[in-house]
C-alpha cells in the first residue's frame, strides 16, 4: 500500500493532473467528502487529506510514503529526514517582506535596528534576517498578518504573496523578496528504499508531468 | 504538585517482559561477535570532549551532552556514539600492527532525539574492524551485520549501500571549493533535485549531469550498470562501483540495494556506507561504513570499518517475547524442597519461592507450574 499525503484546496486541485499522469484517479473529492482517507482507482494507492503544515510530519514519520508540500512549509519544518526529489511547479507564489506604504524599510535595515516582524513563518523569517545581519523581534501570528503593521503590533510582516491584492487592500507594499515558493514532492526515506518498485514510477510520472 | 514519576521527553524505561528480551538479544549478539574473534571493550560513559568528537561531524557535537569536569576544569562529553571510543582504544591502547576486531555494548546519550519517536538514550551495540583497508574487511562487517539482523529475526530487512568515495571523487574531479561541496552534499542527502539544479548551474556539463544523476541512482544491483554508463570514468568512481558490486553479491537472503546519493556520515566516513531497514520502521535500525584515519587524532591512523545498531530500535521491530514461564515453590522450610528447587534451577528452570501470606497474588508471579508435596517428595503440578 502506497499512501500519499495531500492538503485540501489549491494543492489538491493542482496535484490532480500530476496524479492523472501517474495513472491515479481519486475515488472522491475531498471538498465534498468528509473522509480523510480517500481510495483511488489503484487498489494499492490511497490518499490522505491532512493540513498543509502537517504533510512533512506524516511523511517524515512514515505515516505517508509520499506527500505534496509547499516550499514554505518545508522551510519551516526543516525538511529533515525526507527526500525532495521533484519541484512540482504548482501552487506558485513568493515569500515576501511587506511594510506599510511609506515605511522606510531600507534605512531601517541599514541601521540594523531591531525590526519587529510579524509572521506565521518564524524559522524562515529568523534565517532570512540573520543572513542580512538584522536584529529582529519575532511575533508569531496564525493569520491576518497584514493587520499587524496597521495597528502598530509590528513594523513589517513576512508572508506569502501570490497576486498582492490583500497587501494593496491594506495599504502595504512588498519591500523585499525572500524566495520563490512552489510545491515539492516529498518522499519518506525508508519508503523510497523499501518500496522503491512501487514509488519510483510515481516519482517519475510526477517528474515528467511537472517539467 | 508535579508528577514525580514523569520521565523527560524521549526517555523511557524498558519494562518486563521486554527488558529480558533486550538483554537476551544483547548476550546473543555479543556471543556471535565473540565467536568471530571480536574482543569486547567497555569504554567509559564520559570522556574529555575533544576525544569524543575527534574528527566527527557537526551532528555529533550537537548530539553530545556536555558537563564541566570538577577535577580538571576541562569539558567532558557524555558519549553520544561509542565508535570514536573504539577508534581511540585501537589507535592508542592496543597498538596491534595487524587487524584488530573490537565489539562493544552500552547506553549512549543524545541531547536531541535522532527521529520523531527515537529515544534519547539508545543502547548501542556494534563491531569495528581496524587495520585492513581492503574490501574484504567491509565484506566481513556487512556479513556480521546481516547475521545480527537474522539473529534478531527481524521481518523484511533491507540493507541500503552507498559509497562516500564516489561523491568525493566527483567533487575532486570537478575541482570545486569546500563550501559548494558541502551544499551539494546537503542537497544530495535529501535527494533535493531542485536545489541540486540551482547549485550545479556553474559546473561544466559532465559534472553537472553526474551530480544530477546521483539521486536517481538507487535500487537493485542494476543501478551499478547504469552508474558506469552515466558517471565520468574517474579512478575513484570506478573503484567505488567495483566495491559496491562485490558487496551486493553477498545478500544471501537479505535484500541488498544501492543508493549512490546515500552520504550518511560524510565528513566521517570515506568509503562504503550502509544502513539497515526492517519491516515498518521509517528509521534505519543499524548503520555503518568505512571511516579510515579516524584514529589519526590519537596518534595512529588506521583503516577502519564497522557498524552499530540501536538495541531499542531493534526491539521495536521484534515480535513480542514469549511469556517467561516459571515454577512457583510454596513457602515451606522442608529441606527436600530446597534441594528440589536447587536442582530445578541448576537445570535452567525459573523457580520463584513464594513468600509467606502472599499466595493470593500468585497470578502476578507469571508462573505456569507449581511445586507440590506428593508422598515424601516434591513434584511439578499445574498451577490452579
Amino acid at each position: 500500500m502506497i499512501t500519499l499525503a495531500l492538503s485540501k484546496g489549491r494543492i489538491f486541485e493542482e496535484t490532480l493532473p500530476l496524479l492523472a499522469a501517474a495513472g491515479i484517479t481519486p475515488n472522491e473529492n475531498p471538498e465534498s467528502s468528509r473522509k480523510l482517507i480517500i481510495g483511488t482507482n489503484k487498489p494499492d494507492v490511497r490518499l490522505i487529506i491532512v493540513r498543509a503544515t502537517d504533510v512533512p510530519t506524516y511523511v517524515q514519520h512514515g505515516a505517508a510514503d509520499l506527500g505534496v508540500a509547499g516550499k514554505d512549509v518545508l522551510l519551516e519544518h526543516g525538511g529533515e529526514g525526507m527526500y525532495q526529489p521533484v519541484d512540482l511547479n504548482i501552487a506558485k507564489c513568493r515569500m515576501m517582506v511587506a511594510a506599510p506604504v511609506g515605511f522606510d524599510y531600507q534605512s531601517a535595515v541599514r541601521r540594523g535596528a531591531r525590526l519587529r516582524v510579524a509572521t506565521k513563518y518564524v524559522q524562515t523569517a529568523r534565517l532570512f534576517f540573520a543572513r542580512k545581519g538584522v536584529h529582529i523581534d519575532l511575533i508569531k501570528l496564525y493569520g491576518s498578518m497584514e493587520l499587524a503593521p496597521l495597528v502598530g503590533l509590528a513594523d513589517v510582516i513576512v508572508d506569502l504573496v501570490s497576486t498582492g491584492g490583500t497587501l494593496r487592500a491594506n495599504n502595504l507594499d512588498a519591500v523585499e523578496e525572500i524566495g520563490q515558493i512552489s510545491s515539492r514532492l516529498v518522499v519518506n526515506q525508508a519508503s523510497m528504499k523499501l518500496k522503491h518498485e512501487a514509488i519510483q514510477p510515481i516519482v517519475e510520472a510526477f517528474r515528467k508531468a511537472a517539467a | 504538585m508535579k508528577p514525580r514519576w514523569l520521565l523527560p521527553e524521549h526517555v523511557e524505561d524498558i519494562l518486563p517482559p521486554y527488558a529480558w528480551q533486550a538483554e537476551t538479544l544483547r548476550r546473543q549478539l555479543l556471543d556471535l561477535y565473540d565467536r568471530q574473534g571480536y574482543d569486547l571493550v567497555s569504554p567509559p560513559l564520559i570522556e574529555y570532549l575533544e576525544s569524543l568528537l575527534s574528527g566527527a561531524a557537526h551532528d555529533l557535537d550537537l548530539k553530545t551532552f556536555k558537563v564541566v569536569d570538577g577535577l580538571s576544569g576541562r569539558m567532558l562529553g557524555i558519549r553520544a556514539d561509542m565508535t570514536p571510543q573504539a577508534a581511540r582504544i585501537d589507535a592508542h591502547l592496543l597498538n596491534r600492527q595487524g587487524p584488530a576486531r573490537l565489539c562493544y555494548a552500552g547506553p549512549v546519550l543524545h541531547t536531541r532525539p535522532a527521529g520523531l519517536l527515537s529515544s534519547r538514550v539508545p543502547y548501542q551495540l556494534g563491531a569495528e574492524l581496524f587495520g585492513h583497508a581492503g574490501i574484504e574487511a567491509d565484506m566481513e562487517i556487512l556479513d556480521l551485520l546481516m547475521a545480527s539482523l537474522a539473529l534478531a529475526g527481524l521481518p523484511a530487512t533491507r540493507i541500503s549501500l552507498g559509497h562516500v568515495g564516489l561523491f568525493r571523487a566527483l567533487v575532486d574531479g570537478a575541482g570545486m571549493d569546500g563550501g559548494l561541496a558541502h551544499e551539494l552534499f546537503q542537497a544530495l542527502r535529501g535527494k533535493d533535485v531542485p536545489t541540486l539544479q540551482s547549485l550545479t548551474v556553474s559546473l561544466a556539463a559532465p559534472w553537472r549531469e553526474a551530480f544530477l544523476r546521483l539521486p536517481e541512482l538507487y535500487g537493485g544491483a542494476a543501478v551499478l550498470r547504469d552508474a558506469r554508463l552515466a558517471l565520468p570514468e574517474l579512478p575513484g568512481v570506478v573503484a567505488a562501483l567495483d566495491d559496491l558490486e562485490r558487496l551486493t553479491g553477498r545478500g544471501n537472503g537479505t535484500e541488498l540495494a544501492v543508493d549512490l546519493a546515500d552520504l550518511r556520515g560524510y565528513g566521517y566516513h570515506n568509503g562504503v556506507v550502509f544502513a539497515a531497514y526492517a519491516g515498518g520502521q521509517a528509521r534505519a535500525v543499524a548503520a555503518g561504513g568505512r571511516y579510515d584515519g579516524a584514529g589519526a587524532i590519537f596518534g595512529r591512523s588506521r583503516p577502519a570499518t564497522g557498524f552499530s545498531l540501536d538495541l531499542r530500535a531493534i526491539l521495536d521491530s521484534m515480535a513480542a517475547p514469549a511469556p517467561r514461564n516459571g515454577i512457583l515453590a510454596p513457602a515451606d522450610t522442608d529441606a527436600a524442597l530446597a534441594a528440589r528447587i536447587a536442582e530445578l534451577r541448576a537445570g535452567g528452570e525459573r523457580v520463584v519461592v513464594e513468600l509467606p501470606g502472599q499466595s493470593a497474588h500468585r497470578q502476578e508471579s507469571g508462573c505456569d507450574r507449581l511445586l507440590a508435596r506428593q508422598g515424601g517428595g516434591w513434584v511439578i503440578t499445574a498451577i490452579s
